[in-house]
C-alpha cells in the first residue's frame, strides 16, 4: 500500500535576466526563486491497483515519483510504502520497487543487454533459478529473445524500452513506477508495452503507477486517474467518473456543401447550449450541452442552416477530457 | 558474500565494457612507448652531464618510467571515467539511486573497473619490450622476494588511492554543473605533486619530504620506487602504512561529500 500525506517539496532556482548586464550582476549576487513543486500532496494507492498519474509538464509528476522511489527527500509530509519510508529505509524499500524512467537508460550502452540484466541480478541478489524463470517469462512476453545478445546502443527505441521494462522487473518488484514509458515509441511498440503492463498487473498483481502524456495509455491501462497540476492533486477518480463529469457534452461535426458561404454568418442565432468550436472549409465542429440543447434539437437546427452532407456525434475523447480538465483548473 | 559479489559484478561489467576499445588501446600503447623513450633520453642527458647529482640510479629510474607508462591508466588521476560524469550531469544517476546498493561503492568499483580494463589492454606490450631492453634502460625483476611482495602490496594500495582521489572529482560534479574546472585543476596539481611528471627524488630535499607525506605521494611514488629498490627497508614500510592511511582518509572524505551531495541533490531534467 502506498500512502502519501501532505507531501511538500520546494526547489530553489537561480534566476536572472538575459543579457550581459544581468549576467555580470549574477556573478556577485544571485537571485533565487522558490518553486513549490509539490504542495500538500495526499493520496492512497492499494496493492494491485493501476493508477495513471497525469498532469501537464512541470506539474510535479516526476518529483512525486522520485519521492516515492526514495531518490528525493520531501520538505515535509509523510510517505509510507509497504510500511517503509522510502528515503529513510532506502535500501530495503528499493528492493521491492521497480522504476522505469522513459527518458533515461539503465542499460549499459556498449555491452549486450544480457550483461546488463546479469548485473541487475547480482545487484538485487536474485536467486539464479528465480532469475532464469523471470528472464524466460519477460523475454517471451516482451519478445526479447533475439535482442538479448545485442549491445544496447544498437537497439531501436522500442526494443530498448522493452528491455528497460524487463530490467526493472527481474527482481519481482511489488510496485512498478513507470515514468513516461511510451515516450517516443511507435504505435506497434506502444501497444506491445501496454499489453505487457496490463498482463503484469493482472497476473502478478503488481501495483503500477504510470505517468504519461499519452491519453491512449491512460484509456487502455488505468482505471484510476490522479490529476496533478501546480503541485496539487486536482482530481482523483476513475476515467468513467471523469467522463460522467463532462458527459453532458457531445461533439457534433457537420460537413456541408462548399457552395454555401463558409463564414460565420451562415450560422445565425444558434439555440442555447450549442456553441461553435471550429469552422473550416465547409466543416464545423459544435459542442452541445445536452441539458439545454439535446442532440436532436441541435441537428434539426443545423439542417435548417446549411445543406448537411455528413454528420457525426461523438463523446469527447480522453484527450479532450484532460484538456478540458486542464482548462477547468487553470493549469 | 552477496554484498561483495554485487560490487564485483559492477567492476566486471565496466571491465568488459572497457575491453572492447581496441583502437584506443593501440593508440595508447604507441603513445606510452613514445613517452617512455623520450623520458629515458631526457634523463640519460642529465645523467651524462653530472652523474653525481643524479638522485636515483639509472636502472631503478628506468623501472619507474616503464611502470609509469605501462600502468598509466591505474596511476594517472586524469584517466577518469567520462561515463560517470555523464551519469551525474545527465541525471541517469537516478537509476543508480534506485538500487539497493551504496552509491559510493558502486561508483568506486565502476571507476576501478574502467581503470583496470584500460591498464590490462595497454600494459602487456610495454612490459614485454621494457623487459627486453638492454641495461640500464630496461626493467629488471625486483632485487628480492620481499621487495616484490612489498611492491605488489603497495601497487594495489597506490591504485586504490588514485581511484579514491578520482572519486572526489566525480562527486564534485554533483555540486557544479560542469566538472571541467575542478577536473583540470585537480589533475594538473596531482600530476605535479605525485611524481608523474618528475619522480619525487628529483625535487629539493624539503619539498621531497612534504610531497611524500601528502596523499599524492601515496600514489605511484611508493610502488614504483620500491620496485627499483630506490625505496627500501623501514622507509618502504612506513610509506606503505602512509598509503593505507591516505586511502582510508580519502574514502572517508568521499563518503562525507557524497552524503552531503545526495542530501541536496536535484536530479537534473525530467
Amino acid at each position: 500500500m502506498i500512502e502519501l500525506h501532505n507531501i511538500c517539496k520546494t526547489f530553489r532556482v537561480a534566476r536572472r535576466g538575459g543579457g550581459m548586464k544581468s549576467a555580470a550582476r549574477a556573478l556577485f549576487h544571485r537571485e533565487y526563486d522558490t518553486i513549490q513543486a509539490l504542495d500538500h500532496i495526499s493520496f492512497t494507492i492499494q496493492d494491485g491497483e493501476m493508477v495513471g498519474y497525469i498532469g501537464p509538464n512541470g506539474a510535479g509528476k516526476s518529483s512525486s515519483i522520485k519521492i516515492m522511489s526514495g531518490i528525493l527527500t520531501p520538505d515535509s509530509g509523510e510517505c509510507v510504502i509497504n510500511g517503509r519510508i522510502p528515503w529513510k529505509q532506502r535500501k530495503e524499500h528499493v528492493r521491492e520497487i521497480g522504476v522505469v524512467f522513459g527518458q533515461r537508460s539503465q542499460l549499459w550502452w556498449d555491452v549486450p543487454v544480457i550483461d546488463s540484466f546479469e548485473l541487475i541480478r547480482d545487484i538485487y541478489s536474485v536467486e539464479p533459478s528465480r532469475y532464469r524463470k523471470n528472464l524466460d517469462t519477460l523475454a517471451s512476453m516482451l519478445s526479447l529473445e533475439t535482442i538479448l545478445k545485442t549491445p544496447a546502443r544498437q537497439l531501436s527505441l522500442g526494443q530498448r524500452m522493452r528491455c528497460e521494462i524487463a530490467a526493472s522487473l527481474l527482481h519481482d518488484p511489488k510496485v512498478l513506477f513507470l515514468d513516461e514509458p511510451t515516450i517516443g515509441l511507435d504505435a506497434v511498440s506502444k501497444i506491445a508495452v501496454r499489453d505487457f503492463i496490463k498482463a503484469l498487473n493482472r497476473e502478478r498483481g503488481t501495483t503500477v503507477i504510470l505517468t504519461t502524456h499519452d491519453m491512449q495509455d491512460i484509456e487502455a491501462l488505468t482505471e484510476r486517474i490522479l490529476l496533478i497540476g501546480k503541485g496539487q492533486i486536482l482530481l482523483d477518480g476513475s476515467l468513467a467518473e471523469l467522463r460522467q463529469r463532462r458527459c453532458g457534452k457531445r461533439d457534433i461535426t457537420v460537413s456541408f456543401s462548399r457552395t454555401q458561404a463558409s463564414g460565420l454568418e451562415t450560422f445565425q442565432n444558434p439555440p442555447k447550449g450549442l456553441s461553435l468550436r471550429e469552422l473550416l472549409n465547409g466543416r464545423a465542429v459544435w459542442e452541445a450541452e445536452m441539458d439545454s440543447c439535446p442532440v436532436s434539437e441541435a441537428i434539426a437546427w443545423l439542417s435548417t442552416q446549411v445543406e448537411v452532407t455528413d454528420l457525426s456525434v461523438s463523446q469527447p475523447s480522453a484527450e479532450e477530457l484532460v484538456v478540458g480538465l486542464y482548462r477547468e483548473f487553470g493549469v | 558474500m552477496a554484498v561483495i559479489r554485487k560490487y564485483l559484478s559492477i567492476l566486471r561489467v565496466r571491465f568488459t565494457n572497457g575491453m572492447q576499445y581496441r583502437a584506443a588501446a593501440l593508440a595508447g600503447i604507441v603513445t606510452q612507448f613514445a613517452w617512455g623513450f623520450l623520458y629515458l633520453l631526457l634523463y640519460r642527458a642529465f645523467y651524462q652531464s653530472d652523474a653525481g647529482a643524479f638522485p636515483m640510479d639509472q636502472q631503478s629510474l628506468a623501472a619507474y618510467i616503464w611502470l609509469q607508462q605501462a600502468f598509466l591508466a591505474l596511476f594517472a588521476v586524469w584517466t577518469l571515467d567520462n561515463d560517470i560524469f555523464e551519469l551525474i550531469s545527465s541525471g541517469n544517476i537516478a537509476y543508480e539511486l534506485c538500487r539497493p546498493c551504496d552509491l559510493y561503492s558502486m561508483l568506486f568499483f565502476r571507476t576501478l573497473g574502467s581503470r583496470l580494463a584500460r591498464a590490462a589492454l595497454r600494459c602487456g606490450p610495454i612490459l614485454l619490450v621494457a623487459a627486453l631492453l638492454p641495461a640500464p634502460y630496461g626493467m629488471r625483476l625486483p632485487a628480492s622476494w620481499a621487495a616484490a611482495g612489498l611492491f605488489v602490496l603497495s601497487f594495489c594500495l597506490g591504485a586504490l588511492v588514485v581511484a579514491a582521489f578520482g572519486m572526489l572529482i566525480y562527486i564534485s560534479a554533483f555540486f557544479t554543473i560542469s566538472p571541467m574546472g575542478v577536473r583540470l585543476i585537480a589533475v594538473s596539481l596531482v600530476d605535479f605533486l605525485s611524481g608523474s611528471i618528475i619522480p619525487i627524488p628529483f625535487f629539493p630535499k624539503a619539498l621531497q619530504l612534504i610531497f611524500s607525506i601528502l596523499p599524492f605521494g601515496a600514489m605511484q611514488n611508493v610502488p614504483f620506487r620500491i620496485y627499483g629498490g630506490d625505496l627500501n627497508g623501514i622507509e618502504a614500510t612506513v610509506s606503505i602504512l602512509l598509503q593505507a592511511f591516505w586511502l582510508a582518509v580519502l574514502i572517508w572524505i568521499g563518503r562525507m561529500m557524497m552524503k552531503k551531495a545526495l542530501h541536496r541533490v536535484v536530479i537534473q531534467g525530467g
